[in-house]
């Protein structure tokens, strides 16, 4: 198990230039997630450290060695492939052991390692079929057991569930994660589904046309994102965000958004009296004001249950905001009702840079 | 996938049934009857009926000019003690064997070399299947200039560059002349090997060849383990219909040699049609043609097997 560090890595291809300069340092053992729209980069950074794609600038390093020259089998990595790449003229076996044959391990010893995984992974009743004999389930476990057999330093993933069905996407997440706590080796997982990342990762890496967006753990990201874009990527449903401009008076600052709308900023947050900012509020902190309440006037133009909670979108002004309750409230479209801001759960960043304040 | 609903559709309950009345337009077995007859003429009429008449001819004595009678299996027994059959028999054999082996390591470097990211791609793989297109008369008088005794293309280039001292006898010489025209043959069918074998390695997905370099294969290994094993169904197929066209071979030994010199390129075929047609002796001819049965079926049966779906091809859907 090693750490891997990613130095001010770029990529161009040919005179266009697809990731920018990035720094991520994953610790060993740990689980970091590269997430974010397709076509940022992700799955052609992690394709540079398995060592598909040459590096165009920078420097990435496995457990201390720069690996930036060295050939795929010598950077003691695995990959799981999104469509698994499984050699389908192998059986599962032979699949598991191709890589221990090439290296002309002993036999008895590809077989204990190989009847290892498969147990790890509940596949020894299917060693002697071939992948297009087996499901997607068992073929997704195939394409890891191969990868648990070589033992390597890292695992990389490259959207290894994109091809499974919901449920099935849900349990092998799962899976995944408990062979890490398991195995405990260093892997670095891309994927676009935020969801994905939040459950799985010690850390993600957010990123956004070949830049890094933030870093950190889970919480951190939903909790306080760094800008526009991760607070718009992470949380699902996404926040709402408004346009505003920051008022401050004392101790108190509120966002003033059109329609005489006052949004309570959160308790410490930057930025001076009279800036042009965007307030941001995700569903679940938007609450439905009882009777006697005051709150944000605003008209039921949808209404979503879901059965954990019910998502209602209202009309707020000119924009349609969404408001999650797990209350069951007779809400009936038209109908009107007032939001409250929970006070401390706003983001407010500024409208240019979409910087957090 | 398409299901057809036209024909598995349950009869609609009718209102008042009327008097059953035979409709050829709704008789499944009929109306398959009647699309498969041009079809089935056209195989009877230009296949069935000459392969029979073949076999017929082959047990009789028939002349051109004369009708012939029945005597048995007396020109098998003729051809039995015939040298020069036995020669070209052997000549058959050593074009098929030597051509089809050439032709498929030929086309399958390269279709390799193909399917690499080369400029003007598509310019390659146009120019590559020419030899194929022209006509097979045609680039055999091609063929013919350059191993023409006298004014060869390759004799004089030979000479320049001081490797030969005389003219090489491309066509006069019973083993040159062997050489010669399956050069000729491998030359006209590496293109169909090679385009056939190109679309078979285009559907092997990249990510095999990426996972099979995390796992530690060198490029010889790669082909060995990923590319060889998955193109093994298309080889069998393009290798049986090699096979065959090679065994069958007729216009290309007819205008370079026409089975010359001393019968050293006669092939089955070129001297059924000798002693048949210039010869006269269709009885002979056609016996000739139908001793190609034998082994045309065990290449059609070797392929049969050769052909079978493989285990890691069997089961699952998606």
């Amino acid at each position: 198990m090693a750490s891997v560090d990613i130095r001010q890595v770029r990529k161009a291809f040919g005179t266009f230039e697809v990731i920018h300069g990035i720094d991520v340092d994953i610790g060993d053992e740990e689980f970091v997630v590269l997430v974010g729209p397709s076509g940022c980069g992700k799955s052609t950074l992690l394709r540079m450290i398995a060592g598909l794609e040459q590096i165009s600038g920078g420097e990435i390093s496995i457990g201390g060695r720069v690996v930036n020259q060295m050939p795929p089998k010598e950077r003691d990595i695995a990959m799981v492939f999104q469509n698994y790449a499984l050699y389908p003229h192998m059986n599962v076996f032979d699949n598991m052991a191709f890589s221990m044959k090439l290296r002309h391990a002993e036999k008895s010893l590809i077989e204990q390692r190989v009847r290892q995984a498969a147990e790890i992974l509940d596949l020894t009743k299917y060693l002697d079929r071939y992948p297009r004999q087996l499901s997607g389930g068992q073929r997704q476990r195939v394409a890891m057991g191969r990868a648990i057999v070589r033992d390597p330093q890292v695992f990389l993933f490259d959207e290894p569930l994109s091809n499974l069905d919901a449920k099935l996407r849900v349990q092998m997440r799962t899976e995944i994660k408990a062979l890490h706590q398991r195995l405990r080796t260093t892997s670095i997982y891309v994927t676009h589904d935020q969801i994905e990342a939040m459950t799985m990762a010690d850390r993600i890496v957010v990123m956004h046309e070949g830049h890094v967006e933030q870093i950190g753990t889970p919480l951190e990201l939903y909790d306080r994102p760094a800008n526009l874009f991760v607070a718009g990527f992470i949380g699902s449903p996404a926040m709402n965000f408004m346009e505003g401009t920051l008022r401050r008076e004392g101790d108190r600052a509120w966002v003033a958004a059109k329609g005489d709308l006052a949004l309570p900023a959160p308790r410490g947050v930057g930025g001076s009296d009279g800036q042009t900012v965007v307030y941001g509020i995700r569903p679940g902190h938007l609450r439905i004001a009882s009777d006697a309440e005051q709150g944000l006037p605003a008209e039921v133009e949808v209404i979503e249950p879901t059965g954990d909670n019910t998502l209602v979108f209202c009309r707020l002004g000119d924009i349609i905001v969404c408001a999650a309750t797990t209350e069951r409230h007779p809400l009936q479209p038209g109908e009107r009702l007032r939001l409250v801001p929970q006070r401390d759960a706003g983001h407010v960043f500024d409208a240019a840079t979409g910087q957090r304040l | 996938m398409f299901v057809d609903t036209k024909h598995h559709r349950p009869a609609k309950p009718r209102a008042a049934p009327a008097p059953p009345r035979f409709r050829l337009g709704e008789s499944r077995a009929a109306m398959g009857l009647l699309f498969m007859l041009p079809a089935a003429s056209i195989l009877l009429l230009f296949l069935a009926y000459p392969l029979g008449l073949g076999v017929w001819l082959g047990m009789t004595d028939t002349r051109v000019g004369r009708i012939g009678h029945y005597i048995g299996i007396e020109n098998y027994e003729m051809l039995w003690m015939d040298s020069v059959f036995w020669t070209s028999v052997f000549n058959t054999f050593l074009y098929t064997v030597v051509a089809s082996i050439a032709k498929f390591a030929l086309g399958l470097y390269l279709a390799l070399l193909l399917n690499r990211h080369l400029p003007f791609k598509a310019f390659l793989r146009a120019i590559v299947l020419l030899p194929w297109i022209v006509p097979t008369a045609l680039s055999a008088i091609a063929f013919w200039w350059i191993y023409d005794s006298q004014f060869s293309i390759v004799s004089w280039s030979l000479q320049r560059l001081g490797l030969i001292d005389n003219y090489i006898n491309f066509l006069g010489d019973p083993a040159w002349a062997r050489a010669s025209v399956i050069i000729a043959n491998v030359w006209r069918g590496i293109p169909f090997v090679a385009i056939t074998l190109l679309a078979g390695l285009q559907t092997i997905p990249p990510s095999l060849y990426e996972a099979a370099t995390i796992d530690g294969a060198t490029p010889w290994q790669r082909f060995r383990y990923v590319t060889f094993p998955m193109l093994t169904p298309i080889i069998a197929v393009v290798m049986t219909f090699s096979v065959l066209f090679t065994f069958t071979d007729f216009q290309l030994i007819y205008v370079l040699t026409r089975g010359g010199p001393l019968n050293a390129t006669h092939l089955m075929a070129t001297l059924s049609f000798q002693r048949a047609i210039p010869g006269g002796n269709l009885g002979e001819g056609a016996a000739i043609a139908v001793t190609m049965i034998p082994f045309l079926l065990s290449a059609i049966l070797f392929s049969y097997f050769g052909l079978q779906r493989r285990r890691w091809q069997h089961g699952g859907t998606d």
